[in-house]
């Protein structure tokens, strides 16, 4: 049973850092209705500038800040430059545009800070926290603490920032409905340059928890991967439904991996490792049978 | 003036609803097939074949299968890669188990395997749409390629799931020079492409429009939602799992599952965007237009890079690729989001007047 319990609490723990990438979707999917597939590219962007700059010397601090205009400005650009030419544009064509510039940071990010692996170092250790080892002899990893407590923090920045500033208030309209909020004098473009920018910092914080875990490296873009489930499942939509979507991902993964595998073995023989990579999608699949806009996704009504 | 319908006139219903009802058409389609069926073998040399052609043909035709999918039944799919590694995963295995099977019903076979792995994959879209039905497909591509990678009975327990493929051998005899891979590869290209040009305007095809551009409407018009999603899925799968097919005995001649990943489903799925969704014509301008890129850049960016002096690495110059190749995606997009297909259209529109002005 504490082995179930530690699979499960790692599993979470995991859930939350895809809850992060999940996050950014949702941020842009949300206010302009396009569905963002450049999000792991932008986190692979963003976890290479801050290696990066502090490969040119600069200190931890500074090239976070640094980190933080170049996907600021980003984001910016892509909006102005591709996206706002595609107003009106089908969904399919905006979302095509999102797999060609996932394309262009893949190419561009290593063509400016190298494209071998490194570390990220944070000042966190990846250990066991020696507490919990000793009274419940669980293996419970500091850092994913640590990056559970960055993401609910990061959570509650957005939900305030969404709630109580003027500019969270103009976001929550647009998302609403986007003509409603230009009638009443909303300048529709700024807010999407807004969004583009809080989606790339929202990038830069999974970018370096994700980097700091994994090394940064190409594979950080297959974060997007691992995020698209945990964004049916919640509704993409709903930031809520990212966390709660991730979480239930992050653990049903990880059980799954644990407790499937041998069944099959013994129905089928053969190893059957892996399973994480589809795993959620079925997951999430099945879920969708059930409920079609996924958790605290928006219904959605059809009217002829 | 060269491209003028106005004084063909149909006189009986056979020639009104023929599937090309103008005669500069006809003549196109008929000197551009003899140009495949005669001219290419005679000129084209052996990489151009193997490298270019080949693979053109069989994209084209997985890209149609795409597009009957997305294009004319408005269903999004990001797993068409897996449909064609189920095609050729069937077309081996039936190859193998079936004593004496003709290559063409293997392929055929091949088809309906894929046909009703998609109808099982297709069974979600009654229920979700859009963005979650395309997330859900993404379900299909990593599954299928998983289920080939670790049931060691569908690759006939080789290592890590590669299959060699058979000889193909076709009424006794068999092909092995690029050539007549190609004109078998053309053959069955443009029989299925006709088929499908057929399809998209019969009862069954205008069932699909209907459903892309309003399920609702469709539905309360008498439409059955169910059958027509499903059939939409059958037909895609079966278009990409006979491509899958060819991929496996015509083009490569030995596959493992990870070849089909999820970065050929989206090759598929450019292929359909930049040559323009819900077009016949479109999915053999995207797909050559997606294979050229790469084999472009791939020459024009060491030129360009000693022209200037550029001290490019090698790998620099992959990572430019990927770039230039995002890059003009979204300018493709942000310049004619109807694709190639609707550049044609406006080329005739001009062809019609053309040389005056009026």
């Amino acid at each position: 049973m504490n082995f179930f319990f530690e699979v499960l609490i790692g599993g979470l723990l995991s859930g939350v850092m895809y809850a992060l990438v999940a996050l950014g979707f949702v941020l842009i999917y949300k206010a302009s209705g396009v569905f963002n597939f450049a999000q792991g590219a932008m986190v692979y962007l963003a976890a290479l500038s801050v290696v990066g700059v502090m490969e040119w010397g600069a200190p931890l601090w500074l090239a976070v800040i640094l980190a933080f205009t170049i996907m600021t400005l980003f984001g910016i650009a892509t909006e102005k430059f591709v996206l706002r030419k595609l107003v009106n544009q089908p969904p399919i064509a905006l979302f095509m545009a999102t797999i060609g510039l996932a394309f262009f940071i893949e190419g561009l990010a290593p063509m400016v800070f190298g494209s071998e692996p490194r570390a990220l170092e944070l000042g966190i250790v990846d250990e066991p926290i020696p507490w919990i080892l000793d009274n419940w002899n669980m293996v419970i990893s500091k850092f994913d603490l640590v990056a559970a407590g960055v993401a609910s923090l990061l959570v509650a920045t957005l939900a305030l920032f969404f709630q109580y500033t003027r500019i969270g208030r103009a976001l929550r309209a647009v998302a609403d409905d986007h003509q409603a909020a230009l009638s009443i004098g909303i300048p529709l473009q700024n807010i999407w340059a807004i969004v583009w920018g809080v989606a790339g910092f929202v990038a830069l914080v999974a970018g370096m928890m994700w980097g700091a875990r994994n090394g940064v490296q190409f594979a950080l873009t297959f974060t997007a991967l691992k995020a698209l489930p945990v964004l049916i499942l919640g509704g993409f939509t709903s930031v809520p439904g990212a966390i709660v979507g991730g979480l239930i991902i992050g653990a049903s993964e990880k059980l799954a991996e644990i407790y499937i595998p041998p069944v099959m073995q013994d129905l089928f023989g053969g190893n059957f490792g892996g399973i994480e990579g589809w795993f959620p999608y079925v997951l999430a699949l099945l879920f969708l049978l059930v409920r079609p806009e996924g958790l605290f996704g928006e219904r959605h009504i059809d009217r002829v | 003036m060269l491209y003028r319908e106005a004084g063909q006139f149909k006189t009986s219903y056979a020639a009104d609803q023929q599937l090309f009802p103008i005669r500069q058409d006809r003549i196109g389609l008929i000197v551009l097939l003899a140009i495949a069926f005669l001219g290419v073998p005679l000129l084209a040399s052996e990489y151009w074949f193997s490298a270019i052609l080949i693979p053109f043909l069989i994209f084209a035709l997985a890209a149609l299968g795409l597009n009957i999918l997305t294009g004319y039944a408005g269903q999004l799919s990001l797993g068409s890669a897996a449909f064609m590694a189920v095609g050729a995963y069937a077309a081996y295995n039936f190859q193998l188990r079936v004593e004496g099977i003709p290559l063409l019903v293997s392929f055929i076979c091949a088809g309906l395997t894929a046909a009703g792995v998609g109808i099982l994959f297709g069974l979600p879209s009654l229920r979700i749409k859009g963005f979650y039905l395309a997330v859900a497909t993404l379900a299909a591509q990593f599954f299928i390629v998983w289920c080939l990678t670790k049931f060691p009975w569908l690759s006939n327990n080789s290592s890590s799931g590669v299959i060699s493929t058979q000889k193909l051998m076709l009424f006794g005899h068999e092909l092995n020079t690029p050539v007549e891979k190609y004109l078998l590869v053309l053959s069955i290209v443009v029989f299925m492409a006709l088929g499908a040009k057929n399809m998209v305007r019969s009862t069954t095809g205008r069932a699909w429009m209907a459903v892309r551009d309003m399920d609702v409407a469709a539905s309360v018009i008498g439409i059955k939602l169910m059958p027509t999603k499903l059939l939409a899925f059958a037909v895609s799968s079966f278009y990409c799992g006979v491509a899958g097919a060819l991929y496996a005995f015509c083009y490569l001649g030995s596959v493992e599952p990870d070849g089909f990943s999820l970065d050929m489903s989206f090759k598929i799925l450019f292929m359909i965007i930049i040559g323009g969704v819900g077009s016949i014509m479109g999915s053999f301008l995207g797909a050559a237009f997606i294979l050229l890129l790469p084999i472009f850049l791939d020459v024009a960016l060491p030129f360009f890079a000693e022209l200037f002096g550029l001290p490019f690495s090698s790998a620099t110059v992959s990572h430019i690729q990927i770039l230039v190749f995002g890059a003009l995606i979204m300018f493709f997009l942000i310049v004619e989001p109807h694709g190639l297909a609707r550049l044609w259209q406006i080329a005739k529109e001009k062809l019609r007047l053309w040389p005056f002005p009026h």
